[in-house]
């Protein structure tokens, strides 16, 4: 086994934790929004300005979880073939579970009918809710251990999965990214529904501050007990910990900005923990710690990672500013009022715009 | 059925229905590209109209298109992690560029353009349009790369003590000429899917007097791209073939069902043959004396290989074993793809004619026939994946690893079985939303001119603004 820091196999395995912060961070708050469509709307017009809040930008959010899975591919291919053929049934449910409301965003409003609606803000709820359930069960067994023999392949079923400190992690991964999402609809609506998702939030940020609590003090204890552990400068949990517990005060405050940033910086920090409590191993055997996979064994070729190396520096600076740019133009918040108000786009090209050369002008 | 037969099941079902939609999205973004440009430049807005109804059709597809895609890249892991292990060094990487150069570009733009009518400048909004269209087709390219590699292996050695193919060269990989032909035939099977699309739904509308010049538009613009395309996809494809009659001379052979090797081989128009994996002998064939020859050799006489000496050669070289494909499937699969390549051509060449005659809108019959046609390039885009990919069997990567060594040890049959019932039951439950909505858009009359009043209701202003 190699050792030191200063290896491709471990900037990679950086990148893809980054991939997955950003993943995490981002479709957390719309998977929050989601799940909360029921629970803070009246009528159909909340709903459809709950859904337009995350409308413009859910799509490249997911772009994340894509690109996280090909990174995955191409730098450690064992890690990815272990990881999806053994967490079989588990992602089968999230792809399920993204098929129904990735088409339910683009379908609700495209027929004008109660039931039709009714039907695709139920896909929408658990569309939303399962995966953000499932990835902390995920994420936390791929950290706690599962079933892996010297071949490297997963022995488990799906039952396997389900233990306690996972299940833990999955409603600790649904209840903080529902919290977010309630942050977030506080940053985006106004009048009832901003009162609605402040009060959504209040509640969520005190589940959200014990779980977060009793999640990292298991994976702590777990790290301890467990007799290879990874690097955890104990200043990372602590941190998401703190931020975790600072939330309900903010929201209380009614300061939605910064407790938006201390739910994303808690998203961020876990999942940091998780990676690091893993390195440099990607998946832990709990048959034969010798069994586990880890950034060594299952990594591409030199060469590989630095093509990969050289394509992921060129293009990643470019995919954030324009994303970021996204996030700048839809920043304002909307309302009920704001359904109907837009402009024409005639209007426009009449307006401030000069409009092109007519033909034979 | 073992896990092997579910899972390659898996991948067929999940890859065809995927590729419904592809082709729609990353043709019809370029027509709403055409459209929005010209109304931009022009300024008329029955082009801003065109936009807005082709922009709807398109927004309809692509939800299905990106969501079922991520099944397409999550399931190499899933159900075939032996092959992922074996090739992730070449394959993960044109797939991750796909991701970060692509998706990202397709889905953030995506959006912008459905919610900046009226938030973006008129020409900031025109290209967020161009970088969808830019993105949509740029991923093609790069998974078309991945699928080319398996073709036919290039810049890649194997390394003797992880078993496993290794990249050597990325530009190799990226210029592969299985590729370099792959792209441009897909590209142009996409426009003119996208094309028949445009050309059925104005065809429709004409018909019924609807919307009259604007749909006008909307027939004379599709019609030379069908035409074009139409040629273009198919000249291409002739290459195509007989590079791979050089690379993969087992899935020509199997195309023509050509037993023994020949000069001056027969091209084989339809035959019946009994119904098995490798019939053998034809009850009936209708065939053009050295028609084959001339397409893959360019050459009367040119000598075309036939499966019985290709499998010989191949058991000397890869051990005993049948190295021969599904002949029927691969035969039908290859027919049914070309001859609706050359119906499309002739269709649209009589669609030229009455275009030049000026007769074009008003041949009831010929725009009654055009709306039938919008099934046509499906079914092509369906029998050519399906040649490609089973023509190339027992392989999954040509030469270098068999389909039945690529399944996921870990997986058992049963768990298989179970996501291909679910998948199989969503995809059919979501064809059927999709082809109503598809339906009713297309056959609704346009949004009203927004030169009319404005019409104050929650209705109206959706429409206007695309957002949800």
């Amino acid at each position: 086994m190699q050792t030191g820091y200063w290896h491709l196999e471990v900037l990679w395995f950086a990148l893809i934790a980054v991939l997955w912060i950003g993943y995490f961070v981002l479709e957390g708050f719309d998977f929050g929004v989601g799940t909360l469509l029921p629970f803070v709307s009246k009528d159909d017009a909340d709903r459809r300005v709950v859904i337009n809040t995350i409308g413009p930008v859910w799509d490249g959010n997911e772009v994340w979880l894509l690109t996280a899975g090909g990174a995955t591919f191409a730098a450690f291919p064992g890690w990815y073939a272990t990881l999806f053929s053994g967490f079989y049934l588990a992602l089968f449910l999230i792809l399920v579970a993204l098929i129904v409301r990735g088409v339910a965003f683009e379908y609700r409003g495209k027929h004008d009918s109660v039931r039709w609606r009714r039907g695709w803000d139920a896909a929408i709820f658990f569309g939303s809710a399962l995966p953000a359930l499932l990835w902390g069960v995920a994420f936390a067994n791929m950290v706690h251990g599962v079933p892996i023999d010297a071949k490297g392949e997963y022995t488990g079923t799906l039952l396997t999965l389900l233990n306690p400190y996972a299940l833990l992690a999955g409603l600790a991964s649904l209840t903080l990214f529902t919290l977010h999402g309630a942050i977030y609809l506080s940053l985006k609506t106004k009048g009832e529904l901003l009162v609605r998702s402040r009060t959504a939030a209040r509640w969520l940020s005190v589940a959200a501050a014990l779980l977060v609590f009793v999640f990292l003090l298991w994976t702590y204890l777990n790290a301890v007990s467990a007799n290879e552990k990874g690097i955890v400068p104990g200043v990372i949990p602590l941190t998401a910990l703190g931020l975790a517990l600072a939330v309900p005060f903010l929201v209380r405050a009614a300061k939605d900005g910064l407790a938006f940033t201390a739910t994303a910086l808690s998203i961020a920090l876990i999942t940091v923990t998780i990676f690091l409590n893993l390195y440099p191993r990607v998946l832990v055997s709990s048959t034969n710690p010798d069994y586990s996979l880890t950034i060594w064994s299952t990594s591409s070729t030199h060469y590989t990672l630095v093509v990969m190396t050289i394509v992921a520096l060129l293009l990643t600076p470019v995919v954030l500013v324009y994303q970021g740019w996204t996030y700048y133009v839809f920043r304002h918040r909307i309302g009920r009022d704001d359904l109907a108000p837009l402009k024409s786009p005639i209007d426009l090209l009449s307006g401030d715009h000069p409009p092109g050369p007519l033909p034979g002008a | 059925m073992s896990a092997l037969d579910l899972a390659r099941w898996q991948f067929g079902v999940t890859t065809v229905y995927h590729f419904l939609f592809v082709p729609i999205t990353i043709g019809i973004t370029w027509f709403v590209v055409v459209f929005q440009t010209l109304w931009y430049r022009r300024g008329d807005e029955k082009y801003l109209r065109l936009t807005r109804f082709f922009g709807k059709l398109m927004l309809i597809n692509f939800a299905i298109g990106v969501v079922t895609g991520i099944v397409q890249e999550f399931q190499f892991g899933m159900n075939w992690s032996t092959y992922s292990r074996y090739v992730g060094d070449i394959f993960g990487a044109p797939l991750a560029m796909e991701a970060l150069a692509a998706f990202f570009l397709e889905s953030t733009f995506l959006g912008l353009w459905i919610f900046g009518w009226g938030r973006l400048k008129p020409r900031l909004h025109l290209a967020t349009i161009y970088a969808v269209a830019f993105g949509s087709t740029l991923s093609a390219f790069f998974i078309l790369a991945a699928n080319s590699w398996m073709q036919h292996p290039v810049g890649y050695v194997i390394n003797q003590t992880t078993g496993r193919a290794e990249m050597t060269s990325i530009g190799k990989v990226l210029t592969n000429p299985t590729l370099l032909y792959a792209f441009p035939h897909t590209i142009g099977a996409a426009m003119m899917t996208a094309g028949m699309i445009v050309m059925g739904v104005a065809a429709w509308h004409l018909r019924r007097g609807n919307e009259k010049a604007m749909f006008t538009h909307a027939i004379r613009l599709a019609l030379p791209v069908v035409f074009v395309a139409a040629i273009f996809t198919t000249l291409i494809g002739h290459a195509q073939a007989q590079l791979m009659t050089k690379q993969q001379p087992m899935k020509m052979a199997a195309a023509e069902a050509l037993y023994e090797t020949k000069s001056g081989a027969p091209f084989s128009l339809f035959a019946v043959a009994p119904f098995r994996k490798n019939p053998e002998r034809s009850t009936f064939d209708i065939t053009i004396p050295n028609g084959l020859s001339i397409l893959a050799t360019n050459s009367l006489d040119g000598k075309v290989e036939g499966i019985n000496d290709l499998n010989r050669a191949y058991q000397a070289k890869y051990g005993p074993g049948d190295y021969a494909p599904i002949i029927g499937i691969t035969y039908w699969g290859f027919r049914i793809m070309t001859g609706i390549g050359f119906l499309s051509i002739l269709i649209a060449a009589i669609g030229m004619l009455l275009l030049w005659r000026g007769r074009l809108e008003s041949s009831r019959r010929y725009l009654h026939l055009v709306i039938y046609a919008i099934a046509l390039p499906f079914l092509a885009n369906a029998s050519g994946w399906i040649f490609t990919e089973m023509g190339r069997q027992p392989w999954v990567v040509q030469g270098l690893l068999k389909t039945e060594n690529a399944v996921s040890p870990s997986v058992p049959a049963w768990e298989v079985g179970l996501t291909l019932a679910g998948f199989t039951l969503l995809y059919g439950a979501l064809a059927g939303v999709d082809g109503w909505l598809m339906f009713r858009y297309g056959r609704s009359a346009p949004a009203q001119s927004p030169a009319t009043p404005p019409d104050p209701s929650p209705e109206a202003a959706r429409d206007l603004s695309m957002a949800y």
